[in-house]
């Protein structure tokens, strides 16, 4: 073997050696991160943390019930709102598009998933929090919906046309009409394959952050009501860590543990109920 | 895509099929859903609609200069975008830096090396990855990232490359490197994933051919795979770049805020989504808040611009190779 031949063996068994180094680096960030949260969380995470209020400064102890139930309320909105017009859109795009409107939706849809989360909460800002005159649950609500519209949508529209042609035409065939045919047949047949995208979606905004920032606000207590200022848990999350007490980031440790347990939990759960589907292929 | 439309038997046109079609539901079903699918396009307009409006004071009075301009002064009433814009283009450049090459080896391993259990396995984990939420990013960085970058990193880089004026400077742990590397994590697993798409779509003959040429595994790879899957690979570079640009809370924990323009990547700066985080819910008079949704408009065009070359690049990509086996 000539030299240069081992040269250029020993260069692709170094260069491939490393590709497999940039994987497991990659993997390990998410062990990482895992790790670090539940290193510096788990203790924080007791029953006071579900069920107590923040404390002021300087008293150690309370929670982030407050925030934990806000959270909730304000991804209620976002799902009332977001999922249907989702799935009504997605259900278009994949059944009855046409070709301009449709193809215009879709391009929306893929601009809308792009802008930066910030902007949405400006946008959320201007429409509801300008009018109503304060910030308020209601807002953050109508930014997350924002967010979930076109993940909910792009998704309904993939896994509806993963559905075979042949089940369609044997529908109609029957003498079922058009949309008796899609209720009945179609979106059945996806069902799995949008429900794991509806999910994946509200993992995903279950833990964004920045579009709350001026719509729901925060709130040290127990929100008042869907029109006024509601703590959520990533927003608690942001003003614990940035704040100069160790009890604090010890909250914050332990949010983030919670939060990161949810998306993580929820996400999984997505993937299970996919992989269980035989009757539509990931797309 | 309008998979049925070739197959349901529709009446001819006319008033009376009309009718017809809306007394049978269909269309009905087709208008509603039409006007959900509306309600997107509406969404979309609404949100430029908007940051235009919203903007207008600050078009107005500072026009081009607000891009130009380096000097934010709330009081003085001076708003100029130009060290946002410069934070935000730095610290995602940075993270590039760090994320193509970690993230374009991991694809090439998970594509072309890897068992398919491993692969399979390893993408499901930087597919959860990418679940992460950015506040926890933020968290991590603020109490972990900063401490290991202001103790080792920046005296390490410092040291050694300290004739740079980009490594020079005090060190404080919070700045655009930090901010750059936080979100190289961030940008990783959408790159990660992407790319292998893209070289999980180049057809084996290449690499067949390429290895009864006599090249090694690594040349197939290098020299002819992934110069094939070159433009999904730009994709997925270009989609995290967009997502680099937008992101707002990590990169707000540990840029700094500092609204001013530094060679060094150790000092503290600024970046768009960051100075819209800390100062929107607080800002007072008007022209203060449309400077700030200007920078807004700022951002959202950035980031079309970028996400509509990703998906063109992607798009050419999956479109080739299902075209030319």
């Amino acid at each position: 073997m000539t030299l240069r031949n081992r040269w250029r063996k020993a260069l692709s068994m170094v260069m491939l050696s490393l590709t497999g180094v940039c994987a497991v680096l990659a993997v390990s960030v998410l062990f990482l991160i895992l790790g670090y949260l539940v290193y510096n969380g788990w203790r924080s995470v007791d029953w006071n943390f579900f069920t107590k209020l923040p404390k002021p400064p300087g008293e150690t102890g309370g929670g982030m019930a407050n925030a934990i139930a806000g959270s909730a309320q304000i991804v209620l909105i976002a799902i009332v709102i977001g999922l249907p017009i989702g799935f009504m859109a997605g259900v278009y795009l994949s059944e009855f598009g046409g070709k301009i409107f449709a193809s215009i939706v879709r391009y929306m849809a893929d601009l809308l998933n792009g802008v930066p989360s910030i902007v949405i909460g400006i946008f959320a800002w201007s429409v509801v929090v300008v009018p109503m005159g304060h910030f308020s649950a209601l807002a953050g609500g109508v930014a997350l919906s924002l967010i979930l519209i076109p993940i909910t949508a792009r998704s309904t529209e993939q896994f509806l046309s993963t559905v075979p042609q042949t089940l369609r035409e044997g529908a109609l065939a029957l003498g079922a009409s058009k949309w008796k045919t899609i209720a009945t047949v179609v979106v059945p047949a996806a069902y799995r394959g949008i429900a794991t995208g509806m999910i994946l979606g509200v993992a995903r905004i279950s833990g964004e952050t920045a579009p709350l920032l001026f719509t729901s606000l925060n709130n040290q207590f127990w929100s008042a009501g869907w029109n006024q200022p509601t703590a959520s848990l990533p927003i608690m999350i942001y003003s614990h860590a940035q704040a100069p007490y160790d009890d604090w980031h010890r909250q914050a440790w332990a949010g983030g543990l919670v939060l990161l347990a949810m998306v993580l939990t929820t996400n999984i759960a997505a993937r299970w109920i996919l992989s269980r589907g035989i009757s539509v292929q990931k797309g | 895509m309008a998979p049925s439309s070739t197959i349901s038997a529709r009446p001819t046109s006319g008033a009376r099929a009309f009718l017809q079609r809306l007394a049978s539901g269909d269309e009905i079903a087709r208008l509603v859903t039409a006007a959900f699918a509306g309600c997107i396009l509406l969404a979309t307009v609404g949100v430029i609609w908007e940051l235009w409006v919203n903007s207008t004071l600050a078009r107005h009075k500072f026009g081009l200069s607000l891009l130009t301009s380096s000097d934010w002064d709330a009081v003085a009433g001076q708003f100029g975008a130009l060290p946002f814009i410069y934070g935000t283009v730095v610290t995602s450049l940075v993270a590039l830096l760090i994320a193509v090459p970690v993230g374009l080896g991991a694809a090439i391993f998970l594509a072309e090396l890897a068992p398919a259990k491993i692969s399979s396995t390893f993408t499901f984990f930087i597919e959860l990855l990418a679940a992460v939420p950015s506040v926890i990013y933020g968290v991590l960085a603020i109490f972990t990232l900063v401490p290991l970058m202001r103790d080792y990193v920046e005296p390490a880089l410092k040291k050694t490359l300290g004739f740079l004026p980009i490594f020079s400077g005090t060190i404080l742990g919070v700045g655009y490197l930090t901010a750059g590397v936080i979100l190289a994590l961030m940008v990783l697993p959408f790159i990660i994933s992407i790319s292998r798409e893209a070289l999980l779509e180049v057809p084996t003959e290449q690499r067949e051919a390429a290895l009864a040429l006599g090249c090694t595994r690594w040349e197939s790879t290098w020299q002819v795979v992934v110069p094939y899957a070159r433009l999904g690979i730009f994709g997925s570079i270009f989609l995290g770049l967009a997502r680099a640009l937008g992101e707002t809370m990590c990169v707000t924990m540990v840029i700094g805020n500092d609204p001013s323009i530094h060679t060094s990547l150790f000092a503290p700066g600024y970046t768009i989504a960051a100075i819209l985080a800390n100062e929107f819910s607080e800002a007072t008079g008007d022209l203060y808040l449309h400077s700030l949704v200007a920078l807004g408009l700022i951002l959202f065009l950035l980031t079309i611009v970028i996400n509509a070359m990703a998906r063109l690049l992607i798009i050419a990509t999956t479109r080739r190779g299902s075209g030319h086996p």
